[in-house]
């Protein structure tokens, strides 16, 4: 019975989440457009399958998979796993951390594929662009931008390297990307680093960089367990560009391969 | 999928479930996979409670699916009926109002917001940069959180501007990207890993499908304008302007 109380307490907070939303649409069918929604009934129902199906999704997530999710990066990153045994600030070796940075990429790309904004953002986007964007063409290449980026931004709490050289230098790729990058991408890159990080990803990636940081001798939490959803929001960037630059530089070489996003 | 339809047959709507369902369960299968593989072959360890961990799973599932199922007949729906009828309204004035709005009002609730906000105050404390105490800590966390709010607000306002006017995203993204390395040289140290994850933080699984429904409806009706160069691109937005808010914010304070 535990767990209908946990469940009711996501479903609330769920609610609590859409109420300024639908407050806002609400005053302004009444007060400014004052004309009625179209299907408002079949809209109504699909408003509250968003609320159950979310707070299902998050207790699930609760119940399954963030426990395990966050003993896991704790165990990785342990010193008696790594090293087997303790281990002092000088002696700590960026090598020695394989594993971490093979889970951080795992389970970046992981999430991300689970993402529900992620779904709803290639949803629209393969809607528009009639099918030329595939829903999993650009999840699958997003998802493969947040395990770099994750992947990257664990190594950099391991060495305790400034977080502001690997995002401008991150912002430097995307403006010069930006520049030959294919017009009708650019827009829709941009908008996946900033979805990306949400519901499923965020929570087992503070976990992780805040359990890392406290693990590595010498890093301080506060300091240096930040910035891995920096580094999730930037990377995709990089990722659906280039992805697309591949594909128009396929083209242009008079291949028989058809550009997917055709500029 | 018509629901006015008279001869009620109940087997389209299981192939629907059926096939919702499934598209769940292949979202959810790389991270089943990925924890799989970690616990047993990497740190050799059992699945601790499978019964929680699968009844766990189940919910994902079922979560999902009705959560896309709802996203295809509620939010986008929604948010293109609200991009119609405020563009037939043809008042900019509430276009505005309606954008800011919607910016400001998922954001500021956000309990991912919150709890950054707080831990971001207790943190700047403890650095001795701001007073320590309770009414403090509250005082800076709130100024945070609103910087954080009024800049999404400021940025879905932005981004619709920029549809309506045609101007193309990369002089104002790769403008911001710019202002964000300045001030990141300026700014406190302690304030600049916030600041980035702030602009993570802001865009909520329910916001996102409801902006994006809006951004591609405006580009679809307004004349001259592609849905897919100039729809997108609201959510960007939204993850760079908090980022510059709240330097700008760390900067007003700790100066």
């Amino acid at each position: 019975m535990e767990f209908i109380g946990d469940f009711g307490m996501i479903l609330l907070a769920t609610i609590r989440d859409v109420l300024p939303i639908i407050a806002l649409i609400a005053i302004f069918q009444l007060l400014v457009l004052r004309q009625p929604i179209p299907h408002l009934r079949r809209v109504l129902v699909g408003v509250v399958y968003v609320i159950l199906g979310l707070a299902l999704f998050l207790a699930g997530l609760d119940k399954a998979l963030f426990p395990l999710g966050k003993i896991m990066a704790q165990q990785l990153s342990d010193p008696n796993f790594i090293y087997g045994h303790q281990v002092t600030e000088g002696e700590v070796q960026w090598w020695a951390y394989g594993w971490v940075y093979l889970f951080a990429a795992f389970i970046g790309f992981a999430t991300t594929i689970a993402e529900p904004s992620l779904i709803a953002v290639a949803f629209k986007a393969s809607e528009v662009s009639a099918g030329t964007i595939s829903q999993w063409g650009l999840r699958i290449t997003v998802a493969m931008g947040v395990a770099l980026g994750i992947s990257l931004g664990t190594f950099r709490i391991v060495t305790g390297t400034p977080l502001y050289l690997y995002i401008l230098g991150g912002y430097l790729v995307v403006v010069v990307q930006t520049l030959y990058a294919p017009k009708s991408i650019i827009a829709l890159a941009y908008d996946s680093g900033g979805v990306t990080t949400s519901t499923v990803t965020v929570p087992l990636v503070a976990a992780l960089g805040l359990g890392l940081a406290e693990a590595v001798p010498g890093r301080n939490p506060a300091l240096d367990g930040f910035g891995l959803i920096a580094f999730a929001s930037l990377f995709p960037i990089i990722t659906v560009m280039g992805y697309a630059q591949y594909n128009q530089w396929l083209a242009g070489r008079g291949k028989i391969v058809p550009s997917k996003e055709d500029s | 999928m018509s629901l006015e339809n008279p001869s009620f047959n109940i087997a389209p709507y299981l192939a629907i479930i059926f096939k919702k369902l499934r598209d769940a369960v292949t979202d959810l299968l790389p991270i089943v996979v990925v924890i799989a593989f970690f616990q047993l072959i990497v740190l050799r360890q059992p699945l601790p409670q499978l019964g929680e961990v699968l009844f766990g799973a189940l919910l994902v599932v079922m979560g999902l699916s009705l959560f896309v199922q709802g996203l295809e007949m509620g939010l986008f729906p929604i948010g293109e009926a609200m991009a119609q009828a405020l563009a037939r309204k043809g008042s900019l004035f509430w276009l505005l109002t309606f954008s800011f709005a919607l910016g400001f009002a998922t954001t500021v609730a956000e309990p991912a917001l919150i709890a950054v906000a707080r831990e971001a105050a207790e943190i700047a404390s403890q650095g001795g940069l701001i007073a320590s105490g309770e009414k403090a800590i509250r005082s800076y966390a709130l100024g945070l959180r609103m910087s954080v709010a009024i800049s999404v607000g400021l940025a879905i306002l932005i981004g619709v501007l920029r549809i309506i006017r045609g101007w193309p995203i990369h002089y104002l993204i790769i403008g911001g990207y710019v202002l964000v390395m300045l001030m990141t040289i300026i700014a406190p140290e302690e304030i600049v890993g916030i600041a980035y994850d702030a602009g993570g933080v802001t865009t909520s699984t329910v916001t996102v499908p409801l902006v994006a429904a809006l951004g591609v409806g405006l580009a679809s009706i307004i004349k001259g304008r592609n849905p897919l160069v100039d729809g997108f691109g609201l959510i960007a937005f939204a993850s760079l302007l908090p980022m510059i808010f709240v330097m700008g914010y760390g900067l007003l304070i700790f100066s």
